[in-house]
């Protein structure tokens, strides 16, 4: 997802950029047919809305079909483990660490003073979901762990001066 | 265009308070350039600050700059509709110090109280702070922003007073009588006007709904014992931010559609699709802000779709009215560049494009991986560094030097430093929440280290030019004119 995000990005944005100089390349340029111009870019506008806006529709329906996030309100489905998890500034209470791989694994946050962030890392370069804890309420996030091995939580919503310090470890074993 | 007559005196205590605006606004600017610079330096591991100062600079750096894009906004934004409508130097000036009331709490709350919440002051944060500040500290920050937040609702009431007595409704400034009437549209409305309009109504709610969370705040900073809803809150300090923040850019604008078809002799006038884009625009600003709380699953699903959906629309008015407008108003114009206007065509780019990944993290799945890492003040640096800010330079710029403005090779240099390496500062931050890499961090891992490290040298070479270019807009401030 990381990826197709960062490509789509740089793919939509030189294509902003290409644009851009096109039209500031040859502005000083006069003779331009100001009105016509400004008809055929006019009409390439209203073509361009109205594919952007079926791209819209299909974007929506193919992302928000499924719901997106597992354990989010209903529908969600059985999970093998639930871990309860409280954000304390600043630390992390779980009340395990240890899950087998290929276990639906659902993480109950909540938080006991202000607003923290749960996010679960492959490695140092590779989140694998987040949700927030917030106190009073308890978000419902579930994983299914792949592959084993440790997987480090870091707090990613800024909660005071050790914000940076607060985590934890999650263990995943290989499945029986 | 410009009207035929100006409805404001030009007197010299207009033209003085727009030039203190100009004169504070680069200053601040520079000045918190500089703090988000060290932060960044602090994340690089190059300077040995504690976490706690480099949160209290992080803290500073955010209020600050959106305090300021409001201020320099405002200030835009005032220049041009008091060409068209009746404004009251002295609602300007009461901003104006009201805002300083607060920056000066704000400073004292972060200097001598050390309080290091962050700009957003999520509840309850500036009252859990584990003892490194105090309620005091935390009260003056908050305060502060009411303080500033007053001001604010001052000028854009005395501007709301002005169009409806001008036009009649704030319904009619914005053009809604002529985008839904069947008869022929007037095209003396100003485009200046119709964005204005839409600052107005959208900032009075915004502000008042940050008023409601910030007497909320500082009632459970000095009552402890007092709790509120924790996701009622982050709504409402969402809901004010997001408003805000995305009105300076909407200010700026005007600085665009005014100054633009003066190089060009092309009129820039209303539209049937540019009334829609505005009025769609005033009401997807205020309904899209759910997009900042995608993670927080106990809010609504019809919400977080609402969001996400908003999200994506949001950047279609942006992309298809000013922009094409701009694009199709200087083409082949014949038109002969120089600094104000390199800055406001490349600060339409910088919107353009910085609205890319900020769709692109709107979308739920993409949010569920990237939501508060580096990919946030990736996008957001986008088209406030690239985009707000040299459209504010560009329209102060012509402000100050129409007529009589010479360019020089060091005008030329520094445009096209700040613009490379603000979009290299911009880039390291987007691929740093690629790699999943966290904001808000004072203290990086080291296999973040690197991102951090180019970051800060492309931010020292963008606050330097920031300052050529400031020290070239403050020698020419004298010169300013209300009518240029």
């Amino acid at each position: 997802m990381q990826n197709l995000a960062w490509t789509l990005t740089l793919v939509l944005m030189a294509v902003v950029a290409a644009v851009f100089l096109w039209v500031a390349a040859g502005a000083s340029r006069a003779g331009g047919d100001a009105g016509a111009s400004a008809r055929l870019a006019l009409a390439l506008r209203d073509r361009l809305f109205w594919l952007v806006i079926a791209a819209g529709v299909v974007i929506s329906v193919a992302t928000l079909w499924e719901w997106p996030i597992a354990g989010h309100a209903a529908a969600a489905a059985k999970p093998d483990v639930v871990i309860r998890a409280v954000g304390h500034q600043w630390r992390w209470q779980l009340d395990r660490d240890t899950v087998q791989a290929g276990q639906l694994v659902e993480f109950e946050l909540t938080s006991s003073d202000v607003n923290h962030g749960f996010a679960i890392y492959r490695d140092k370069n590779s989140m694998v979901a987040q949700t927030q804890a917030m106190p009073g309420y308890v978000n419902k996030l579930q994983v299914r762990f792949t592959e084993p091995g440790d997987y480090e939580v870091l707090c990613l919503e800024y909660c005071g001066i050790a914000h940076h310090n607060m985590r934890a470890v999650i263990k995943v074993r290989a499945g029986s | 265009m410009n009207a035929a007559r100006t409805h404001s005196p030009d007197t010299p205590a207009a033209k003085l308070a727009f030039q203190l605006y100009v004169a504070i606004g680069i200053a601040v600017f520079l000045l918190m350039m500089i703090a988000g610079a060290v932060f960044r330096a602090v994340q690089a591991a190059w300077l040995p600050i504690p976490a706690s100062f480099g949160y209290e600079l992080m803290t500073l750096h955010g209020a600050g700059m959106v305090g300021v894009s409001g201020l320099a906004g405002a200030a835009v934004m005032w220049y041009f509709l008091r060409r068209y409508v009746a404004l009251s130097t002295g609602m300007f000036l009461a901003m104006l110090a009201l805002s300083l009331v607060g920056v000066v709490m704000i400073l004292a709350a972060i200097g001598i109280g050390r309080f290091a919440g962050g700009w957003t002051f999520l509840y309850p944060l500036p009252a859990k702070s584990m003892g490194t500040w105090g309620p005091h500290a935390a009260g003056a920050f908050v305060g502060g922003l009411v303080f500033i937040g007053v001001g604010f609702l001052l000028f854009y009431l005395d501007c709301a007073l002005a169009i409806i007595r001008r036009y009649g409704s704030l319904a009619k400034g914005l053009g809604l009588d002529q985008l839904f009437g069947s008869g022929p549209l007037d095209t003396t409305l100003p485009p200046t006007v119709v964005a204005s309009t839409m600052v107005v109504i959208i900032n009075v709610l915004g502000i008042l709904a940050g008023a409601v969370v910030l007497v909320m705040s500082l009632v459970s900073i000095y009552l402890p014992e007092v709790a509120f809803d924790a996701l009622l809150m982050k709504n409402l300090i969402f809901f004010f931010g997001h408003v805000f923040i995305n009105a300076t850019i909407y200010m700026a604008v005007i600085g665009v559609y005014e100054i633009v078809p003066r190089y060009t002799g092309r009129p820039w006038t209303i539209s049937r699709p540019f009334l829609a884009s505005w009025a769609a625009v005033t009401l997807i600003v205020m309904a899209v802000y759910p997009h900042h709380l995608l993670m927080d699953y106990v809010m609504p699903k019809w919400m977080v779709v609402m969001g996400q959906v908003l999200s994506y629309l949001s950047g279609i008015p942006v992309l298809f009215v000013t922009v094409t407008g701009a694009l199709v108003n200087i083409h082949r114009s014949g038109l002969k560049w120089d600094l104000p206007l390199r800055l406001l065509v490349f600060a339409l780019f910088g919107w353009a494009a910085g609205v890319v990944p900020a769709v692109i993290d709107g979308v739920i799945r993409v949010n569920l991986v990237m939501h508060n890492t580096q990919w946030v003040p990736g996008h957001f640096h986008f088209y406030l560094l690239l985009g707000l800010v040299p459209m504010l330079l560009g329209a102060m710029l012509y402000a100050c030097t129409r007529e009589r403005w010479t360019e020089t090779a060091l005008d030329r240099a520094a445009f096209w430093t700040y613009g490379v390496a603000g979009a290299v500062f911009c880039f390291v931050f987007l691929a740093g929440g690629w790699l999943g890499v966290p904001r808000r961090f004072a203290v990086h891992d080291a296999p973040w280290l690197g991102f951090a490290q180019v970051g800060t040298l492309a931010a020292v070479l963008v606050l330097v030019t920031a300052v050529v270019l400031g020290v070239r807009l403050l020698a020419r401030l004298p010169r300013v004119s209300l009518s240029a």
